[in-house]
């Protein structure tokens, strides 16, 4: 592993620095944040100045200190809900691909009439349903992210399934569990990999997109996606603000696509 | 006579572990018009690397180092792409290993054989298809005026590499370079393919390198032969001479015919390990693949499945197995009838019959080391663990000849694909079996990697008394370890019985076909078997 991180090329590094200064800043957010995550310490729509790093936001909260925290919330709710979703998604994804015929039918119909929603509307209707509490955020989206890894976990792993070694742990007398934690699940681990990554943004980015509809968190808590929706009314007078949190946002998405890329070019068996 | 083609000096590097390292070291030949080259030696030996580099092109990671490839007055070496490309096609053809995978499988046979000639210019498509069905014609097609108008699937494997063969003469090159163009074949086949390399070397006057790692194939069609290995070149000389007289070791090694082994008695006495009886089996549920099989193996005995491809013998091996369910008959093993579907099946009775593969890439979990693929089966069926488990894997590393301390810890990916044969071997001894499934084991392995293994199984076969259930085509397999034959075409047995029987006539008509289409190690084979049997290719 260690060799592996030393080979990385420079685009990889560029995205481990993006995701470690970001993991960092969401860890010793209290530390970082010079006010409190909701306390209003300024004017509307302040600008930059040595008081308020990033300017202040639509209701005079210090902008820089809600990024700080914002990043707290925006990725960890991401991280647990893509380990949901790849959990969910692939374990069901390995059973079908290898189990097959009738378990296989049965888990591919129900994902494909999930699949059939468009993934925001049943988001959006499951939460004005349930209510928009956290707990309820992560499962939802999970579920309608899982739907994704399913079909990917299945194909590669009917890919793996074929091979000969797979077909020897069956002549052996081997278990469904072994099979697929001990023969598939190593092999299809790059592709899975890679797909998390992206996976991670996309969450990311739904989250983003549900605050903005105000589903998402809720305030006061601080979350990027629902900064640049608060905010977003600053625009109209030519205002920055709400381009910082939609900027990090983007950070982000390209830093952890970076190392996603370059799990990309490994799994696919090019070294150069 | 002038020289078509030179090659001096010619050394090519390629890139891994950091640095570039030399894969084809010093090597120099001409080839005159109308003559033909055999480049022969194991994988690795660097023989397709020097044919395509005599089109001036390397496999992606390779270069050429040095030296000079002169075409026919035209430097190869360094030239710009664009020079190149005007030769490539036009000048030098090439003809790859497996035609179906070289085909773009959307176009027709007959667009795919005027592209070449049309894009550079040399005729209209018009008359390349006239040219094409001139030149199925002359390499024996059946139905040459219909046949280019057919999709690459549509034809048979020797059809599809013939086509490729007349494709490679679409712009009459000077040149063809034959690149195992047999190898992915069937004996029967072969020689259809062997026939039109033939006409074309002989009577259409093109020089030709063929490239093989069969010294008797390679006997049938070549003037001159160069033997390589790891790059280098061992000996050089004329077809004749070579075989009859030669000069180094490694060369009188790859000419062995492989060393029968005596034969040993087989009774009726004998203990039955395996009993099928009346077997049939399908894959949609309707049309057969399998219809009325009986055999039977017995104790310490090894019986040779033999049949081309699709003769159903690997299918035979998935019934026995129970992952192909039989629709009907039974198969009875060590006394008990077992249940035809796996899952059903005990696992003792999983552990007394094991099986090694074709493929020792695919059959072997490139994620695993040595140590777990081994260790798996003693868990699993014994139970042993920790220390007794490293103890009994060394044992059966040092059973299978490999250095237990320099293995045991490698991935399956790090080893050769004759040591990843042996790896599979011991996976099966761990599970001390009675009766072992050998499915086409040595066809993906060079000649003298494919013989330590037979003799491995062999001496194996000696110590514990197993038996051996061997599926292959390769009649010279058969010869080598066979006790029984049982010989499939079409789903059905037509012939078996003891070796001695079954390969001494009177022969069945069709083992009589099989018999006599392996190559032997006389150049002169080829052509009197096309004499005496003309109608084999029509």
């Amino acid at each position: 592993m260690l060799k592996l991180l030393q080979q990385s090329p420079l685009s990889a590094r560029i995205g481990m620095g993006i995701v470690i200064l970001n993991i960092l800043v969401a860890g010793f957010a209290p530390l970082i944040a010079p006010y409190g995550e909701t306390s209003v310490v300024g004017d509307v729509w302040e600008s930059f100045s040595a008081r308020f790093y990033f300017g202040t936001d639509h209701i005079g909260r210090d902008l820089f200190t809600r990024m700080v925290f914002g990043a707290r919330n925006t990725i960890a709710l991401a991280f647990i809900t893509t380990i949901l979703s790849f959990s969910f998604g692939s374990s069901l994804g390995f059973i079908a691909a290898v189990k097959g015929g009738w378990t296989d039918q049965a888990l591919s119909r129900i994902i494909d009439i999930i699949m059939a929603f468009p993934t925001l509307i049943f988001a959006l209707m499951i939460l004005s349903v349930l209510g928009s509490s956290i707990t309820t955020l992560i499962f939802t989206i999970a579920i309608l992210d899982s739907t994704r890894v399913y079909r990917l976990s299945r194909a590669v792993a009917m890919d793996i399934e074929v091979m000969e070694f797979v077909e020897a742990a069956r002549l052996r007398g081997e278990g469904l569990w072994w099979i697929i934690r001990q023969e598939i699940l190593p092999n299809a681990m790059p592709p899975l990999i890679a797909e998390f990554g992206l996976r991670f943004c996309f969450v990311f980015l739904f989250i983003a997109s549900l605050s903005f509809l105000g589903l998402g968190l809720q305030p006061p808590l601080s979350d990027w996606g629902g900064m640049v929706r608060e905010n977003a009314g600053a625009i109209t007078f030519g205002i920055y603000i709400p381009l910082i949190p939609a900027g990090a946002i983007a950070f982000l998405t390209v830093g952890v696509n970076l190392i996603v890329d370059w799990f990309l070019h490994l799994s696919s068996g090019l070294h150069e | 006579m002038n020289n078509l083609l030179e090659i001096k000096n010619l050394y090519i590097e390629a890139f891994y572990e950091d640095r570039w390292q030399p894969i084809v070291r010093d090597i120099s030949l001409n080839l005159k018009r109308g003559e033909v080259l055999g480049l022969i030696g194991e994988s690795g030996a660097g023989k397709s690397t020097i044919g395509l580099a005599a089109m001036g092109y390397t496999r992606q990671g390779c270069r050429l180092a040095s030296g000079s490839i002169n075409l026919d007055g035209i430097e190869l070496f360094d030239a710009p792409d664009e020079d190149l490309r005007l030769v490539r096609g036009s000048k030098i053809a090439y003809v790859a290993q497996s035609a179906a995978a070289s085909f773009n499988p959307s176009h027709r046979v007959i667009k795919q054989y005027a592209e070449a000639p049309v894009h550079h210019g040399i005729m209209s498509y018009q008359k390349a298809e006239k040219e094409a069905i001139e030149i199925y014609k002359r390499l024996f097609l059946p139905t040459p005026e219909k046949i280019g108008y057919r999709y690459p699937h549509e034809l048979s494997g020797g059809q599809l590499q013939r086509t490729m063969v007349a494709m490679a003469m679409a712009c009459k090159p000077d040149i063809i370079v034959f690149d195992e163009p047999t190898t992915a074949l069937d004996v029967t086949t072969q020689i259809e393919v062997l026939a039109a390399v033939k006409e074309i070397t002989e009577k259409m006057d093109k020089a030709a390198l063929y490239i093989t790692h069969d010294l008797a194939v390679v006997a049938q069609v070549a003037h001159r032969i160069m033997v390589l290995r790891n790059g280098r070149l061992v000996e050089e000389g004329e077809t004749r001479a070579l075989i009859k007289n030669p000069k180094r070791k490694y060369t009188r090694e790859l000419l062995n015919v492989r060393t029968l082994r005596e034969e040993k008695n087989i009774t009726d006495k004998m203990n039955v390990i395996l009993k099928i009886e009346d077997v049939a089996a399908s894959y949609t549920g309707q049309d057969n693949v399998l219809e009325d099989i009986d055999l039977v193996v017995r104790k310490g005995r090894t019986i040779a499945l033999v049949g081309e491809s699709g003769s159903g013998k690997s299918t035979l091996a998935k019934v026995i197995t129970g992952l192909l369910p039989a629709n009907n008959g039974s198969i009875t093993f060590l006394g008990r009838e077992l249940p035809k579907v796996l899952k059903k099946r005990k696992k003792e009775d999983l552990r007394r019959m094991q099986m090694i593969y074709q493929m020792p890439d695919t059959a072997l979990n490139p994620k695993h080391t040595v140590r777990k693929v081994i260790g798996r089966p003693l868990q699993f069926y014994f139970g042993i663990r920790g220390k007794k488990a490293e103890d009994r894997i060394k044992d059966l590393l040092r059973d299978i000849e490999l250095d237990p301390d320099i293995y045991i810890d490698r991935l399956t990916t790090e080893l050769s694909g004759g040591e990843k044969q042996r790896i599979c071997i011991a996976r099966a001894l761990a599970a001390e079996p009675d009766l072992i499934i050998c499915d086409e084991i040595t066809s993906a392995l060079d000649q003298l990697v494919a013989e330590g293994i037979l003799n491995l199984l062999q001496d194996l076969q000696n110590k514990t008394n197993m038996s051996y259930l061997f599926i292959t085509h390769d009649l010279a397999t058969v010869k080598a370890i066979a006790d029984k034959i049982v010989i499939m075409l079409e789903g059905k047995i037509i012939e078996q019985g003891k070796k001695k029987q079954v390969l001494s006539p009177p022969h069945h008509e069709y083992t009589d076909k099989l018999l006599a289409s392996i190559p032997e190690m006389d150049p002169d084979w080829l052509d009197n078997l096309l004499e005496n049997r003309p109608s084999t290719f029509i």
